[in-house]
């Protein structure tokens, strides 16, 4: 036998190329993630979900048309457009009143001779306010009508509605680069964190530092596994935001690509961190939600930063996805240059270097 | 020729919030030449997995030296970790892969070929198994799949943390001929265990260690032999007299009961001679001293494994 004449210090030289194990490792770790079904999920269909979600509570109003209760007879609803009302007649006050309780309708109106009286719902303030300026505006254009009938040639004021960037900014428009960024924090943060909890129970990091292959390739193994699926995830979710709902891509969309690299990678150092205190799977997760949870809430991803009060604005420059979401808004829905998110990059990447320096500076390697 | 393992003094405290100081390791000192099978014997807690592993060059002891084929285990070096083949106590692997998959990923990760990887399934008799998820195997099945990987890089040492536990008698028994396979190719083996009877039937040599400390080192016979402990002939009771189990106790130990006579001899031959021209081997059992015996001799504690 050939080790039996081991007696000259021949070395033999057993060490594969590092590109051979790189590759060998990717294709175990990512078979791994590919089987793993929960891994799927969060990471493909839970963003998804969240979309599908999301747009029909922020779709269902606006579009459609107050629904008016008419109490008796109410000449002015005689000039409405079909597109703006749907009208319903209500038999008496009290009787319409009670429907609107139940949020039957939007308002009820009166009218008694020359005055219109509106009664807005009280269950939904917001379409009800809706439905009352709607009444106004058509009372006023009934007047106008009036007026300019009994003095024609005096010029009368008009109002016309122009919606924001040419209308195209509906929900999905908003809500899309958001739930992305969401997605994507929430696969790093839980992926990296999970993953460290299990090498800590397996011990497969210990076996594989007794290999010839060294710990660097194995975590650049893991790491571009991660990287992959990033862009993996973007690609599947723009997708089905573009064709399933109407999400109009721009031309600087493919710069979602490195946008996302930078941001998986400030992610998994975050939960690389956690995954260095958790001990066990559901202290890992729990971990990682209490932070997903407010970073996700301070970012303005799924609702406007303008709308939350001073103070979550103040804390969001400090979350990570943030950064990601205003960048991915601007190159995604907005078509802007990626100078234009230079900001967003830098902060994004000097995050992701800070936290990868703690979790290299915190983390015992004893434990895996 | 370097010897496989040369281990000089190690120590290794490891300082516990709750624990205080403990020293796991506490001036270890060994020799392993090549082509033996050197075991590791000692209660759980004695120290003989962190010993190993500061020999793997897992841990970094807090001081002493180690010497594997030669060079030192620290820092790593892949010209040393493609000559050794390690099993870790927990089995670890690549989550959702097969066994096949496994093993064919450790073989390229020690520059094997594919083949290889297949002979070693069939060596530890995975074949048939090779599609099923790691998982999925059974405890036996997973350390011997573990072993799988450890021998894929052809090594000339092998380690094998406790590969046993919690393993059925009848898998133990499979796996003791398999650890004999491989020592018989010429293979270094280092084993550590806390079963006797596993020490016993398969080590050239025996370290018991305790408390951190390695108590004594030699064969298990030697162990025996120098214990110079009597044999304990049994029979069943009523087949002799009381006054011929005085003759034939020649002033030697003896304690008789309802069901049982019980000889402690130094000559079982002569005995058992006449005990057989006696006519009186109904129930004849013989027990001598076994490396059981010989930890009570050197710790001067009762077994507790």
């Amino acid at each position: 036998m050939a080790r039996m004449s081991l007696d000259t210090e021949t070395i033999p030289d057993t060490a594969p190329p590092k590109g051979r194990a790189f590759l060998s490792l990717f294709k175990a770790l990512g078979r791994g993630w590919l089987r793993d079904r929960s891994q799927v999920f969060f990471t493909i269909l839970l963003p998804l979900m969240f979309m599908v979600l999301l747009s029909s509570v922020f779709g269902s109003t606006g579009d459609s048309a107050s629904r008016i209760l008419a109490v008796g007879d109410v000449p002015v609803l005689e000039g409405a457009d079909a597109d703006d009302f749907d009208v319903a007649s209500a038999p008496d006050l009290d009787k319409a009143l009670a429907l609107l309780r139940e949020g039957e309708a939007d308002a009820a109106v009166v009218q008694d001779g020359d005055t219109v009286l509106v009664y807005p719902s009280p269950t939904s303030s917001t379409s009800g306010a809706i439905a009352a300026g709607n009444l106004s505006a058509l009372v006023d254009d009934v007047n106008v009508e009036v007026l300019s009938a009994a003095a024609p040639g005096e010029p009368v004021l008009r109002t016309e509605v122009e919606e924001a960037d040419g209308g195209s900014l509906r929900p999905i428009q908003y809500l899309a680069p958001g739930i992305l960024a969401w997605g994507i924090a929430i696969s790093g943060v839980f992926g990296a964190a999970g993953t460290i909890v299990d090498w800590k129970r397996d011990k497969l990091l210990r076996r594989l530092r007794l290999t010839p292959a060294s710990v660097s390739t194995f975590l650049g193994a893991k790491v571009s596994v991660n990287l992959v699926v990033a862009i993996a995830q973007t690609a599947v979710f723009l997708a089905v935001a573009a064709l399933g709902f109407g999400l109009e891509l721009s031309a600087w969309t493919w710069f979602a690509a490195p946008l996302v690299l930078l941001g998986t990678l400030a992610f998994l150092a975050i939960g690389v961190v956690i995954g260095g205190i958790a001990k066990t799977s559901p202290g890992a997760a729990g971990l990682s939600n209490l932070v997903t949870m407010p970073m996700a809430f301070i970012s303005g991803a799924f609702f406007p930063l303008a709308l939350s009060p001073e103070w979550v604005q103040t804390l969001s420059y400090l979350s990570p996805m943030r950064y990601l979401n205003e960048a991915l808004q601007s190159v995604v829905v907005y078509g802007e240059p990626p100078t234009a998110v230079l900001p967003q990059i830098g902060f994004l990447a000097v995050f992701a270097a800070v936290v990868a320096l703690i979790s290299w500076k915190t983390f015992k390697f004893d434990e895996l | 020729m370097d010897a496989a393992i040369e281990v000089a003094d190690l120590r290794k405290t490891y300082r516990g919030r709750r624990t205080g100081e403990v020293r796991a390791v506490d001036g270890v000192s060994f020799r392993v030449e090549r082509g033996e099978f050197f075991g590791i014997l000692g209660p759980n807690g004695a120290g003989k997995t962190t010993t190993l592993e500061i020999v793997e060059g897992l841990r970094r002891p807090d001081s002493g030296t180690v010497r594997l084929l030669g060079r030192s285990p620290w820092p790593h070096s892949p010209e040393l970790t493609g000559r050794v083949g390690v099993q870790l106590q927990a089995s670890a692997f690549f989550e959702f892969l097969s066994a096949e998959e496994q093993i064919e990923t450790f073989a390229e990760l020690y520059g094997a070929s594919k083949t290889r990887g297949a002979e070693m399934l069939e060596l530890v008799g995975l074949a048939e198994h090779a599609n099923v998820r790691c998982e999925k195997l059974s405890g036996g099945q997973q350390q011997r799949l573990s072993i799988a990987c450890a021998l894929v890089g052809d090594p000339e040492l092998v380690f094998l943390d406790e590969p046993t536990a919690a393993l059925d008698p009848q898998a133990r028994r499979n796996l003791w001929d398999l650890m004999r396979a491989i020592n018989a190719e010429g293979r270094t083996v280092v084993l550590t265990t806390h079963y006797m009877e596993e020490a016993e039937a398969l080590c050239d040599r025996v370290a018991i260690m305790d408390a951190g400390k390695i108590r004594a080192v030699d064969s298990p016979a030697g162990f025996v032999k120098g214990l110079d402990a009597p044999t304990r002939v049994t029979v069943a009771a009523g087949q002799l007299t009381g006054e011929r189990i005085d003759e034939l106790a020649a002033g030697e130990a003896v304690s008789a009961d309802e069901t049982t006579v019980v000889f402690e001899t130094r000559d079982p031959r002569k005995l058992l001679t006449a005990l057989a021209s006696d006519g009186a081997l109904e129930g004849l059992a013989v027990r001598t001293a076994n490396l059981e015996d010989v930890f009570l001799h050197v710790t001067g504690r009762e077994w507790r494994a």
